[in-house]
């Protein structure tokens, strides 16, 4: 990962370990049967960056919803500068100087920057805002932490890094002491994550205490002072980062070793996949792509690596038969589809893991049953005359649930109980009980532990050994790197030719992610020899 | 001090015996909320109940009103129970019934003559068509430019039911009818039989009964049912999936204003005997209410509608006995359904404190 040197960035030998701004006892929250957090006790002193580190679910997100008044814990105990909260009311949080920057950002995307920070911090009977007074202490904020913005400029028009930069803006604005960070590198090109890195120190030194919930390793090893591991809503471990190495961290975040799927070298087959120079136009709140060509071979898994909403879904709906082009063909198996819609793909033996498990992939209030048979629900053996054949639907639900390991319940359960590794099984299972040719892998790996993750990645990899090919989208480069056979970067809506994974590095997915051309940045020869 | 604050949190499992005991409850709690308000009318209280009870249910005569009161409910809460099982919301079932009604009196009232046994189906069949035709026009316009069925087939009730006026005062009025705006009769050979001698209770409500009980075969043993739920349930996924959804929301759509429209030959071919601009007391918007309290269950709408209706009923008999304004009916089936949408939701949350 290219981040920031630990050295350059910490803070804690220049001050002296101070008091605790910060204090939870036993927290403790139950949802249903699941204990998100088990009796967990922290600290957090002042001036010092805290990472939580843990996969998903593991109860991060749960600890500092509790913490900042969106949960109420069941049982547990906070103080902060040594006065208990009261739970259940952000507002308390807030008072007390506690600011959150959400993973998914809570700004009004049609209002001014001005307008987002000062919303809520004036009493609503006032005949006037008092704009100006908020636009000098916002500018000085700015000034102070080196987090540069246009006040009047809308949110609509910023990236995403300056946006996070409004968020964090947004919490010190209502006079943040204690500012908890959750995921905020998931949005970041590398190249961005490193001007992040150097804002958090530049907050640290300005007298805040930061809590930076992650689960990537590198990072929290590069501006954490203190690690906390959470697994399975525990507290697993809590050390100085200086006395944590990579390996030890994984381990008591897992719980268990992670084997990394075994991944043979195999010889590309005959292409499955061409798009030809395909256009779509912008609607419906799809970005646009321009002129994006691509070959996908059997045998082969090719990857495509972006920062969101830069034209990814959009081939994946195009592959999926939601979206047609405006200009440009796509093939499979040398012929060229006209008929773009989910039925006609599915004919053609494109299997698709939706990006979207809940509201794409499966029906929630259906049964597991149901979901299994629902891009097949037409076959004879499921359907004679309109009449649905129950007992053939059961038992392939069965024969799915057995062989992909899906746990927890029967195939006559709603799907929506799964959780969300499970959930992922069974789609799985339905694309790949298809024999599909060509599989459309769309963040199949987002939101799942670890080993659901290097499951999936298990059987795209057999499902290549067995022939077919897979377009994997991903943002995570570490899973593209992992497993990808090549790997092209989409900006903006063009896709950039692409590269065997052994001549590209993370670094340069970077830049390529940001939309700087690959021979400007490479001076790697055999790269230069391939992109030709 | 701490303020207490109410969370919901979703049940994991939802035990069956509280599916059962929602409705019960909700209709316990409406007759509780509603005995202030019979107090208040002068009534005692457990006489007016009593009344009530026996109006709606204490003799043959009374089960006789009660069910035939029902039967046009159970057609029209189905037709919406289908429809928004679907989340395709019909508010039109009032019109789809006077279309229904208004086909048959064109064909049935000497147009055709033939025998029962041959007429009594083409009639049912054109009364469906003319309904499934009402929505034809709300569910194609839905498809293709987005417009709200709401409110295309709200405003299609008020174009239906002013074509009936206009129809009654003009080309359709009965010479015999002495000047009221009314049809002629259906032919003796369109009408519907009585179930039992004496009584209104007419065979309408076994074709009401035989269409609940299949549209609940439908549902659950058909490719087509599983459709409707899929396109219901999770529409984005449905499509995902490869489930053609425009023709799954058409041939929904088509089946409930043709519920909705037999619902208009049943009350003209076997309540009243010919079309009035009173045919329907609002019996289409009453079927929202028996839809919504069936939780769109097509047997539990049979349940739901003998409810309404025994209401309807006995709220009559009540009235006239003890004084109490009919209108508490309309009150009681209200503050039931309030009562029911509140269950549903304790039926799927739970309720924590602090």
């Amino acid at each position: 990962m290219n981040v920031v040197k630990r050295s350059e960035i910490d803070i804690s030998e220049k001050k002296p370990a101070s008091e605790v701004v910060l204090r939870l006892r036993g927290i403790t929250k139950v949802f249903g049967s699941l204990v998100a957090n088990n009796d967990i006790s922290l600290e957090l002193k002042s001036g010092e960056v805290l990472a939580l580190l843990g996969e998903n679910g593991a109860g991060k997100t749960t600890l500092m919803n509790i913490l900042f008044g969106h949960y109420i814990a069941d049982s547990g105990s906070i103080e902060v500068f040594g006065r208990p909260i009261q739970q259940g009311s952000p507002h308390a949080a807030i008072e007390l100087g506690i600011g959150m920057v959400h993973q998914h950002f809570t700004l009004a995307d049609n209002l001014s920057v001005l307008d987002n920070v000062m919303l809520g911090t004036e009493p609503l009977w006032w005949f006037s805002s008092n704009r100006r007074a908020g636009r000098l202490k916002l500018e000085q904020l700015g000034e102070r932490f080196g987090l540069r913005v246009k006040p009047n400029a809308r949110v609509a028009e910023l990236s995403i890094g300056e946006r996070q930069r409004v968020e964090i803006l947004k919490a010190l604005y209502r006079n943040a002491q204690i500012l908890i960070l959750d995921e905020p590198t998931a949005v970041l090109t590398p190249q961005e994550t490193d001007t992040f890195f150097e804002t958090l120190k530049k907050l640290v030194s300005g007298g805040l205490s930061l809590i930076f919930i992650s689960h990537k390793m590198q990072e929290v090893l590069a501006i954490s002072d203190r690690v906390a591991v959470l697994n399975e809503g525990r507290l697993v471990s809590e050390l100085k980062t200086a006395d944590a190495s990579e390996t030890e961290l994984a381990q008591s975040m897992i719980g268990r070793s992670i084997e990394l799927p075994e991944r043979k070298t195999l010889k590309a087959g005959k292409p499955i996949l061409k798009l030809k120079s395909i256009t779509v136009m912008p609607e419906d709140g799809r970005s646009a792509l321009s002129s994006v060509s691509l070959d996908i071979c059997a045998r082969e898994i090719v990857g495509i690596a972006g920062v969101s909403g830069n034209g990814q879904s959009t081939i994946a709906d195009l592959i999926t038969g939601l979206v047609e082009p405006r200009s440009g063909t796509l093939e499979l198996h040398g012929e060229v589809v006209n008929n773009f819609s989910p039925r006609n793909m599915l004919q053609k033996k494109v299997g698709r893991i939706p990006e979207d498990r809940h509201s794409q992939g499966l029906i929630g209030d259906m049964t597991l049953a149901e979901n299994s048979i629902s891009e097949c629900y037409q076959d004879p053996q499921f359907s004679s005359y309109g009449w649905q054949n129950k007992l053939n639907c059961q038992s392939f639900a069965e024969n799915i649930v057995s062989k992909f390991d899906v746990r927890g319940y029967s195939p006559n359960s709603p799907v929506r109980l799964l959780s969300g590794g499970n959930m992922q099984k069974l789609i799985l299972g339905r694309v790949l009980s298809g024999n599909p040719q060509l599989i459309l892998a769309n963040q199949p790996g987002r939101g799942l532990d670890v080993g659901a993750a290097a499951y999936v990645h298990e059987q795209l990899l057999a499902a290549r050994e067995n022939g077919a090919a897979i377009l994997l989208i991903s943002e995570d480069l570490e899973e593209l790197l992992q497993i990808a056979d090549r790997i092209a970067v989409i900006h903006r809506g063009r896709l950039s030719e692409s590269y065997p994974r052994e001549s590209i590095s993370i670094s340069q997915l970077g830049l390529l992610m940001t939309g700087q051309q690959k021979k400007s940045i490479t001076n790697n020869h055999a790269i230069e020899a391939d992109a030709s | 001090m701490q303020l207490k604050q109410m969370r919901l949190e979703p049940r994991i499992r939802v035990p069956f015996v509280l599916v059962i005991l929602a409705p019960v409850v909700s209709i316990v709690a409406s007759f509780v909320l509603c005995a202030g308000l019979v107090a208040w009318s002068g009534a005692s209280i457990f006489e007016a109940y009593g009344l009530l009870l026996k109006g709606a249910l204490g003799s043959g005569f009374a089960l006789s009103e009660t069910f035939a009161r029902a039967t046009p409910l159970i057609f029209t809460g189905l037709a919406a129970a289908v429809a928004f099982k679907s989340r395709f919301w019909n508010i039109g079932a009032e019109g789809q019934l006077y279309a229904g009604a208004l086909i048959i009196t064109v064909l049935g009232t000497g147009m055709l003559d033939l025998h029962p046994g041959l007429i009594i189906p083409i009639l049912v069949i054109t009364s469906a068509v003319a309904g499934a035709l009402m929505l034809l026009g709300p569910v194609l316009l839905k498809i293709h430019f987005g417009v709200d069925e709401v409110v295309t087939t709200l405003l299609l009730n008020f174009i239906v039911l002013l074509l009936v006026s206009l129809l009654l005062e003009g080309p359709l009025k009965d010479p015999m009818g002495l000047g009221w705006p009314q049809a002629e009769p259906v032919t003796e050979a369109a009408e519907l039989p009585r179930l039992f001698q004496g009584l209104r209770l007419h065979a309408g409500l076994l074709l009401a009964l035989l269409f609940s009980f299949i549209m609940w075969i439908v549902s659950i043993r058909t490719t087509l049912g599983y459709e409707m739920r899929a396109v219901g349930f999770n529409q984005k996924a449905a499509r995902f999936a490869g489930m053609p959804v425009k023709r799954v929301m058409i041939i929904t759509a088509l089946i409930s204003g043709g519920i909705a429209g037999i619902a208009g030959f049943s009350e003209v071919a076997g309540m009243k005997g010919n079309l009035t601009l009173d045919l329907s007391p609002g019996f289409g918007y009453t079927g929202i209410v028996v839809a919504m309290l069936a939780q769109l269950h097509p047997l539990g709408v049979i349940i739901s509608a003998s409810f309404v209706a025994s209401i309807f009923v006995g709220a009559d008999a009540m009235s006239r006995s003890a004084g109490v304004p009919s209108y508490i009916a309309d009150v009681m089936v209200s503050v039931s359904l309030l009562c029911m949408l509140v269950s549903v939701l304790l039926v799927r949350f739970r309720i924590r404190w602090g």
